[in-house]
């Protein structure tokens, strides 16, 4: 049977290094499933998360062979397994070990965002009455499974650094769904371009590139949101985007 | 002396999937102070997975229904061992729960009238699931997440409970491991919530993730509760077979409730071959008939496929088993032929089901919208569970409670599916709301410190242990006694001869040994689990050698028809004063007259 050799590294926020494991390979196999059977055969501790191992809970997020990936999700066929696969964690992160990160900053930042706020029921009943076709926009950011790769990959955290100053992606479309709620009444925009720093985002599009939900985060949460705010007060870079799309369209 | 930080607080909830979310939500709404802590991240719990939908009479789609229906339709799904009581309260609450959802921001699919859409789901005489396409889960998940971070509730993730804590007879507290650091934390507090969720990871072939190792159920027994029902065990009828690894991730029901069909190597709809009894009046006699019911027509009757889990999971493995499989041991499941029926056949497959178009590309190279899936039986969910009191979710211990997956009676011998998520949200707010007023009514209660040391001693162990067995061996070696032994089809010296192979893995899990740190060290979790694991299955293996008959999804091959004997009585398991698993038959709960009268008519 064939085999394949992954580099993963292990180490703690003290130091580490990458390790050399070779496993076998089986038809359909993904990295994670390589990850397990060494884990189980070869080195008990390897630090790992995953839940559902197919796409759906965002815990296994990875960078594999350099590139931010979920690791239920991607096929040793897709790889070349010629030279070993590197496989490390988020480096966006703090680690705690392997391939285990510190994600609590994510956690921390959804509480200071500005919660639902529903307009008064439609029908007597309590109950609203929404159209598919609005609701479709805003199922698109919902089917974020916070699995942080956009974060991971957004230039603005990894290589600046501003993590006090910006939410990034992920929060920028968890913003979008509630901003373009087709009940929502909240107004999110002055936290947006303050606090939460939309205007550190210069539109590289790397975080919609990585989304494993394919949402089109650039596109369709940050660049309307950028909008939003500029109705309110000044974006530079949003109000040329604006010109921008006006006259292609117009 | 083991060093261990210290929490107070009046309800401790143990799980953030639905039910531990939503219990929490509803004990913070009350004023208690909440905690809650689970093993892996938030917004990670199993009930993220789910796909098809969550079950509520709203009469949206078709205004035939109402709570009676849902009722009855749950009490003949579980073969009448259901709790009357609670799936009376499910049936009526579950409406107000899923508009609460809607509430706090839950965006479901629409009607063309702009209402929450319902779908078909099998055992459901109407339209019944309330759904956003194949991702429910996610939906529910996620809105009871982000509406709960706002209460002022404290959440301690990747935090794993071990044992439960008395003070006298009642709760006291609950001692647990962070799995990040390895450091101990004691969680006092009068009332704890148990909502930990199924127990798949006893089985090799599994819908379940590594959390689900039945923590709850040996919890709860441990601290003397009464478990019950633990011989029903759900086998999914379709889980993916091919690629191997993949071997057992779901394919939800919601394919086959838009009209997908199964069909053996020969092409024929097997299932049609084989319509039990007390189904028979409400199911399709033809393939025409079934189109048209999962088309939205009200004069047609539901197609054979949309039958009850046990009974869909038992026909695939009589094909598979006489030879008429597919060619990697499952039968398939089609969802491509509505081409010949629908103009836009692929499109509307994508809309519908977009994370199983997404899933069988990425991870088996099929499209679902041009070629039929392979598929075969995978364990899903645990009927059994924790026995509470149908109004208040209190175990036998009080203080304790248990909701969801983790708690037993609302399903009985088998769950519709959609019936989970809504059992979530309806008694995950009923065990918060009194464990909350419990909390706030009892004097404060003490943990023993002795015990806390002995448990912390205990953890450590396997760090200790030099020669012993690696603790995935044990875990996998268990498994396949289960898949075995203690699958879908049991026999009674099968069930001995598994009973005699836990007896051993309880030996070698006691001297698991484990490599490393306690820093995030996957080996020493995996070892803890274990012995979780083998309460479970042994109550599990045990309760399947009592009941000596062949009802919902407990079918035994040496008992092979249902004896009326059997349908007025539990199978309980308790921790017995020697320390070992005694198991009794109990009398079912009465059946008030209103609700047989309700059954009666629903026949
Ligand atoms: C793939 C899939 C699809 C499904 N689809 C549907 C569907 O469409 N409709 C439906 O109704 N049902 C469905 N189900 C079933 C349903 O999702 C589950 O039964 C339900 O989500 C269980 O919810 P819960 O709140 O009881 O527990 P879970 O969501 O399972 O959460 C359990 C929680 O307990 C925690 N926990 C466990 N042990 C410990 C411990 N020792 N210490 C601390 N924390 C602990 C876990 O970390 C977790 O947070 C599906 C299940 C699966 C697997
Ligand atoms: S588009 Fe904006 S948010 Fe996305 S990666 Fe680039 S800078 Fe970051
Ligand atoms: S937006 Fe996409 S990449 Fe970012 S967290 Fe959500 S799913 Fe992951
Ligand atoms: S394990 Fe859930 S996304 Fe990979």
């Amino acid at each position: 049977m064939a085999k394949a050799t992954f580099r993963i590294w292990r180490g703690d926020a003290k130091g580490g290094r990458f390790e050399d494991y070779t496993t076998e390979v089986v038809p359909g196999m993904v990295v994670l499933d390589a990850i397990h059977e060494i884990q189980a055969t070869q080195a008990n501790d390897l630090a790992v998360r995953w839940n559902c191992k197919a796409g759906k809970c965002g815990s296994c997020s990875a960078e594999i062979n350099g590139l931010p990936r979920l690791m239920c999700m991607t096929r040793l066929s897709q790889l070349s397994l010629d030279k070993p696969v590197t496989v490390e964690p988020m480096r966006s992160f703090p680690l705690i070990k392997d391939l285990a990160t510190d994600l609590s900053w994510n956690f921390r930042l959804k509480g200071s965002i500005k919660p639902f706020k529903p307009r008064p029921p439609d029908a007597p009943d309590g109950t609203w009455r929404m159209d598919q076709a609005d609701v479709d926009r805003v199922q698109e950011f919902r089917k974020c499974i916070e699995c942080f790769l956009c974060q991971d990959v957004c230039h603005v955290l990894r290589d600046h650094q501003l993590f006090d100053e910006f939410i990034g992606p992920r929060f920028l479309v968890h913003a979008a769904s509630l901003e373009m709620h087709p009940l929502d009444i909240e107004d999110r925009r002055e936290e947006l371009r303050k606090a939460q720093g939309i205007g550190y985002c210069n539109i590289t599009k790397c975080c919609t590139k990585v989304c494993p939900e394919e949402i089109k985060i650039t596109d369709n949460a940050i660049i309307p949101l950028k909008e939003r705010v500029v109705d309110q007060f000044y974006d530079p870079l949003a109000r040329l985007l604006r010109v921008f799309r006006g006259n292609r369209s117009g | 002396m083991a060093e261990y930080q210290t929490h107070e607080h009046e309800v401790l909830v143990i799980g953030a999937g639905g039910a531990g979310l939503r219990a929490a939500i509803e004990a913070s709404a009350l004023g208690a102070k909440v905690a809650v802590v689970c093993k892996s991240l938030l917004g990670k719990a199993h009930t993220v997975m789910a796909e098809g939908g969550i079950a509520a009479a709203l009469a949206n789609v078709d205004d035939r229904d109402n709570w009676k229906v849902h009722f009855a339709d749950t009490m003949r799904g579980g073969q009448y061992l259901n709790n009357p009581r609670m799936a009376q309260l499910h049936a009526q609450e579950a409406p107000a729960r899923v508009r609460e959802l809607e509430a706090w921001g839950a965006l479901f699919d629409r009607t063309p009238d702009g209402r929450i859409l319902q779908r078909n789901f099998g055992g459901h005489k109407y339209p019944r699931l309330a759904h956003v396409g194949d991702r429910t889960g996610l939906e529910m998940i996620r809105t009871l997440q982000d509406h709960g971070i706002h209460r002022g509730i404290d959440f301690f993730m990747e935090c794993t409970v071990l044992r439960l804590l008395k003070d006298g007879g009642r709760i006291a507290g609950a001692f647990a491991y962070d799995r990040e650091r390895g450091f101990f934390h004691l969680f006092r507090a009068p009332a704890i919530v148990l909502a930990t969720g199924g127990a798949g990871r006893a089985y090799q072939i599994t819908s379940n993730s590594w959390e689900y190792t039945g923590d709850g159920l040996a919890l709860a027994y441990e601290a003397g509760a009464t478990l019950m029902d633990m011989e029903f065990v759900q086998f999914h009828p379709t889980g993916m077979v091919w690629p191997p690894s993949v071997r057992g991730i779901l394919v939800t029901e919601g394919v086959r409730g838009e009209g997908g069909i199964l069909l053996n190597k020969d092409g024929r709809r097997f299932l049609f071959d084989d319509i039990p009894e007390n189904y028979r009046a409400q199911t399709a006699d033809n393939e025409e008939e079934g189109w048209r019911y999962t088309q939205g027509d009200k004069n047609a009757r539901r197609p054979p496929e949309l039958l009850t889990r046990d009974h869909v999971a038992r026909c695939i493995v009589r094909e598979i088993r006489e030879g008429r499989g597919s060619p990697h041991g499952g039968v398939f499941l089609d969802i491509s032929w509505i081409k010949r029926k629908l103009p836009n056949a692929a499109e509307y497959i994508k809309r519908k089901l977009p994370s199983m178009y997404h899933q069988f590309k990425q991870l088996a190279d099929i499209d679902i919208t041009a070629e039929p899936m392979e598929v075969g039986p995978t364990t899903h969910y645990m009927m059994g569970g924790v026995r509470v009191n149908a109004e208040t979710q209190m175990s036998d211990v009080p203080g304790l409670f248990a909701a969801g997956e983790c708690a037993a009676g609302l399903h009985g011998a088998n769950r519709l599916g959609g019936n989970s998520l809504s059992d979530l949200l309806v008694f995950g707010k009923r065990a918060g709301e009194y464990a909350a007023r419990f909390a706030q009514q009892s004097r404060p209660a003490t943990p023993d410190p002795e015990e806390v040391e002995a448990v912390a001693r205990q953890a450590l162990a396997p760090f200790e242990s030099y020669s012993g067995d690696n603790p995935y061996q044990v875990q996998r070696e268990l498994q396949e006694v289960m898949q075995n032994w203690v699958g879908i089809v049991r026999r009674e010296e099968e069930l001995h001869r598994a009973l005699e192979a836990l007896g051993r893995l309880k030996e070698r899990a006691k001297r698991a040994s484990v490599t490393g740190n306690r820093e995030y060290n996957p080996g020493w979790h995996t070892a803890l689990d274990l012995h979780s694991l083998l309460v479970v299955s042994e109550a599990i293996a045990r309760s399947a050698i009592e009941r000596k008959e062949s009802r919902g999804a407990h079918f035994r091959d040496d008992y092979p028809s249902q004896d009326p004997a059997f349908g007025r009585v539990n199978v309980v398991v308790r921790k017995g004063a020697d320390g070992t698993m005694q198991v009794t038959r109990e009398p079912l709960p009465p059946m008030p007259a209103e609700l047989q009268q309700i059954i009666e008519e629903m026949k």
